[in-house]
């Protein structure tokens, strides 16, 4: 049983890292329609960005996680600029070849700058866990599993209580429409973009402090952020958090009583599967045909 | 499965709503074998739906749709074809990147028999099979009048001759039930013309027709009968001097105080 | 292409072995082939149906594994209780196996395919792959994970006792990757120019048009996944009994990536593109590497090129080159009907 906690527990704060990288790629696959292959390289780019302030730089761990955060936006606003604009109306293997293409260039201008190796960040944190009864849990896990909350919180906000969430949420409805009402769907697309791969970026500075830092780290946390999409319903914020957890709890008990070998494959035969059951994820609202 | 009485097509209480709209209300109504009908009505009346619906595009919610007394309800498109019911459709629906040529072979499917194994193989009864199609599709070019432009890519069709090229594909269907969706809608007076004229030699080959259509010059010359739909409702069933003078009609597309101005 | 610069091209390929003494070269030109053979299979998917599978290198690995176990012998526990033990089987065997047990996944993801379509079969695809990578890297009783299949035997062919060939090495190879990349295309292009072939292009350029004419989406589907997917199965098999080493990364996303540049680069839906894909973009890192440039800077040259390939040449470089080959042959003639482009006819 003590087990059992400690695992629904790992899963709790997992999941709500899980859940960022989620929320961001629904957005992105969501509005933008676009099938985002450099989400995980700004999960990674976040990791490193707090690699290289804190342990470089020197700069304060939570002032470097803001800014792994903010760079992260920028870093998405530039791609979406720079690469994704001119593609506007092209069909949609085209887009892909060019995340793709993208993809493979930031993931090795990251090993070019970096190398291989895997890094490890340092923490300001207690390295005492804080045992709460019969689990612990990392003062660094905690802090991250708090800021996820926050992240998540804020993102739900933006997207329900802002005229930019509102100018979001009517594209993803119906973009001839909304562009009609004066949506400025250029603008959405590069906010949309921007702020999924923030997410992402903040993801990757949460957790990259608690592993480590490695090029291919994008690789896993793409497939699953995809995942999760998939599980949530395409565009669903509410679906991406659930899914995000749902996701990190089929890990963890697959990890903990079937084997971990396993546990990265969890989350795609979990797809899979679904995907026969309810094409259209767990909960989506509206009917999507590819 | 032969018609009861050279019934081509039978529709029985069909209904189709979308979410909470109802788009066909009841509909019922026949077409006799070797008629052409014609289905008109304001736009949003439910023709193209009553289409969709017969032809497997859309699930109708209730009703009785038989082909020579097959059941077509829950039936794919493709089984539709299949049983020799082929549609075309309101907005341009060709296979843009296609040549003319190309466009008019892939229409041949049901028509050939060729399977996959013998295609790998390569043996010579699909060279055999290529070639009296390839003959086909010549044949139904020169039908419509589009053997110009076989080689042509189709995207680069003016407007009329697309809406060829589209009876040419779904005449190579070998349809014996054709249903056209607006076929001249934004077409010329004279294409018109010889729209019309294609459409009586279609007929003469055996073909039944189900026509969509606001052309009403069109729907009087070729109608053997008119059904009219108001509102996912027929309002009138009749020949088309009847409906002509059919005050519904009127009111239905021109509106109550044209009706009472001239009625 | 013209049947006679076909054979002289078909000559020069096969001469190739008898004078290029460099046999890392051969070593190149043997898994650019190999990649090719993939390459126009994924075509058959990705370029012709218009099916976005990114999964592509599963079939790859099954067909690479199957053969590998089958031709090595195993021992295992299918299920938990049933223990399974093959003796090694000839390769040839072997080979068709891979094949085939390609050819049924491909089955599978067809008849899956139907329900999830657009982007939401590119994850599942993708998905597929990650699975199946997984499955090989843990279920070590079998596929002994990332200590690899090692010792795979070569490709013997023969009568006991009359002759023997044995594909161990690297000329042999060649001719054998030659002769089933002549194969494959061969069968791709009877395929792409018959009812099938047509119904796949129908399929991917106008869906419900199709359907009105009696295309039955659902078999179209499943028949060019699965012979997408035995081809890739064949390819794979080639390699492991070329390399004679598997091991689970060859089940990699980064080599259905590869796959996919030489298909679309190259030229989605025509013959030659995944040829012409498929020799840039394998022999590419060679040049790169010849430069002495790092590993790393030649994958940010490979996806910047992507980018450019993507941006300047969108239908790839196979319909570029057509279409520039077109224009300079009508520019001279004044006769030539305006606004009448001959369209890219079975290619």
């Amino acid at each position: 049983m003590d087990q059992l906690l400690q695992h629904g527990l790992n899963a709790l704060i997992l999941g709500g890292t899980y859940a960022l990288l989620g929320i961001g790629l629904t957005l992105i696959f969501g509005i933008m329609r676009v099938v985002n292959f450099t989400h995980g390289e700004l999960y990674s780019f976040g990791a490193y960005m707090m690699f290289m302030w804190v342990m470089f730089a020197g700069v304060n761990f939570f002032l470097a996680l803001v800014l792994a955060v903010v760079l992260g936006v920028a870093l998405g606003a530039a791609i979406e600029f720079l690469l994704l604009r001119r593609l506007r109306g092209a069909d949609i293997d085209t887009t892909m070849l060019v995340m793709i293409g993208a993809w493979i260039a930031l993931q090795n201008a990251e090993q070019f700058a970096w190398s291989g190796v895997a890094k490890s960040i340092d923490n300001p944190f207690p390295s005492s866990p804080l045992v709460l009864g019969p689990v612990s849990v990392s003062w660094n896990r905690l802090f991250v599993f708090v800021v996820a909350l926050v992240l998540i919180a804020g993102s739900y906000a933006l997207i329900n209580r802002t005229r930019l969430g509102k100018a979001m949420r009517a594209t993803f409805q119906d973009r001839e429409t909304a562009s009609l009402m004066g949506v400025e769907i250029g603008f959405i697309h590069t906010a949309t973009f921007a702020l999924g791969s923030g997410l992402a970026a903040a993801a990757g500075a949460l957790l990259g402090p608690v592993f480590v830092v490695y090029p291919t780290m994008g690789d896993l946390a793409s497939l699953k952020a995809f995942a999760i999409v998939i599980l949530g319903g395409l565009g669903s914020i509410p679906g991406a958090t659930i899914g995000g957890f749902i996701l990190a709890f089929m890990e963890e008990l697959g990890a903990g009583y079937v084997s971990s070998g396993f546990r990265d494959g969890m989350g795609f035969l979990l797809i899979i599967l679904i995907l026969l059951v309810k094409p259209t994820g767990l909960f989506a609202q509206k009917e999507r045909i590819g | 499965m032969t018609g009861s009485a050279g019934i081509e097509l039978a529709v029985e209480g069909l209904t189709i709503r979308f979410g909470g709209l109802t788009a066909v209300d009841g509909m019922t109504f026949q077409v006799r074998t070797g008629e052409v009908l014609s289905l008109i009505g304001p736009n949003g009346a439910g023709k193209t739906s009553a289409f969709n619906a017969i032809t497997g595009y859309i699930e109708a919610v209730g009703g009785d749709m038989r082909y020579r007394g097959t059941r077509l309800n829950g039936l794919k498109p493709n089984q539709i074809a299949a049983l020799g019911v082929v549609r075309t459709f309101q907005k341009t629906s060709v296979f843009a990147g296609q040549s003319v040529h190309d466009n008019v072979l892939i229409g041949l499917h049901l028509r050939s028999r060729q399977q996959p194994l013998a295609i790998l193989l390569g043996l010579p009864s699909v060279a055999r099979e290529e070639k009296a199609l390839l003959a086909e599709a010549e044949a139904i070019l020169r039908f419509v009048g589009l053997q110009a432009r076989a080689a042509q890519v189709a995207s680069s069709l003016p407007y009329g001759e697309l809406r060829l090229l589209e009876v040419a594909v779904a005449l190579a269907a070998q349809p014996k039930l054709l249903l056209l969706d607006e076929p001249v809608s934004g077409m010329n007076p004279v294409e018109t013309e010889s729209f019309m004229r294609l459409l009586g030699e279609i007929r003469a080959q055996g073909v039944t027709v189900l026509l969509v259509e606001h052309d009403m010059k069109m729907v009087m010359g070729v109608s053997d009968r008119i059904v009219c739909l108001n509102h996912g409702r027929i309002i009138a069933d009749g020949t088309p001097a009847e409906i002509r003078g059919n005050s519904e009609v009127v009111r239905a597309y021109l509106g109550e105080r044209y009706a009472r101005a001239h009625g | 292409m013209k049947r006679g610069a076909t054979i002289a091209w078909l000559a020069f390929l096969f001469s190739v072995p008898l004078w290029m003494g460099d046999l890392y070269v051969l070593h190149v030109l043997i898994v650019t082939g190999i990649f090719i053979i993939a390459a126009m299979s994924l075509n058959l998917l990705l370029g012709y149906t218009g099916q976005l599978s990114l999964g592509h290198v599963a079939f790859f690995g099954i067909g690479a594994y199957v053969s590998s176990l089958v031709a090595l012998g195993f021992e295992a526990h299918l299920l938990p209780g049933w223990l399974v033990r093959l003796e090694p089987k000839p390769v040839w065997l072997a080979m068709l196996c891979g094949i085939v047990f390609a050819g049924l996944s491909g089955w599978v993801i067809g008849k899956v395919s139907f329900k999830v379509r657009g982007a939401y079969f590119v994850i599942v695809t993708v998905s597929f792959a990650e699975v199946v990578r997984l499955v090989a890297l843990n279920w070590v009783e079998l596929t002994q994970g990332p200590m690899a299949l090692n010792n795979i035997p070569p490709l013997r062919l023969g009568i006991p006792g009359l002759f023997e060939l044995s594909f161990l090495r690297k000329p042999a190879n060649y001719y054998l990757v030659l002769v089933v990349a002549v194969v494959s295309y061969m069968l791709i292009r009877r395929l792409v120019n018959s009812r099938a072939g047509r119904a796949m292009i129908a399929l991917r350029e106008n869906e419900p048009l199709a359907n009105s004419v009696g295309v039955d989406v659902t078999r179209v589907l499943v028949l060019a996944t699965m012979i997408s997917a035995a081809m890739a199965g064949a390819a794979g098999a080639l390699y492991a009994h070329y390399v004679r080493i598997v091991d689970p990364d060859v089940f990699l996303f980064i080599y259905t990536v590869t796959m996919v540049i030489m298909v679309i680069a190259g030229g989605k839906g025509t013959l030659a593109g995944p040829i012409v894909g498929g020799l840039i973009f394998g022999l590419l890192p060679e040049v790169l590497r010849a430069l002495q440039i790092a590993p790393e800077v030649q994958w940010v040259v490979y996806g910047v090129l992507m980018i450019l390939v993507v941006y300047f040449l969108p239908d790839g470089i196979v319909p570029a080159a057509r279409g520039w080959w077109q224009r300079r042959r009508e520019a001279p003639a004044a006769g030539a009907a305006p606004g009448s482009p001959t369209p890219e006819a079975a290619r």
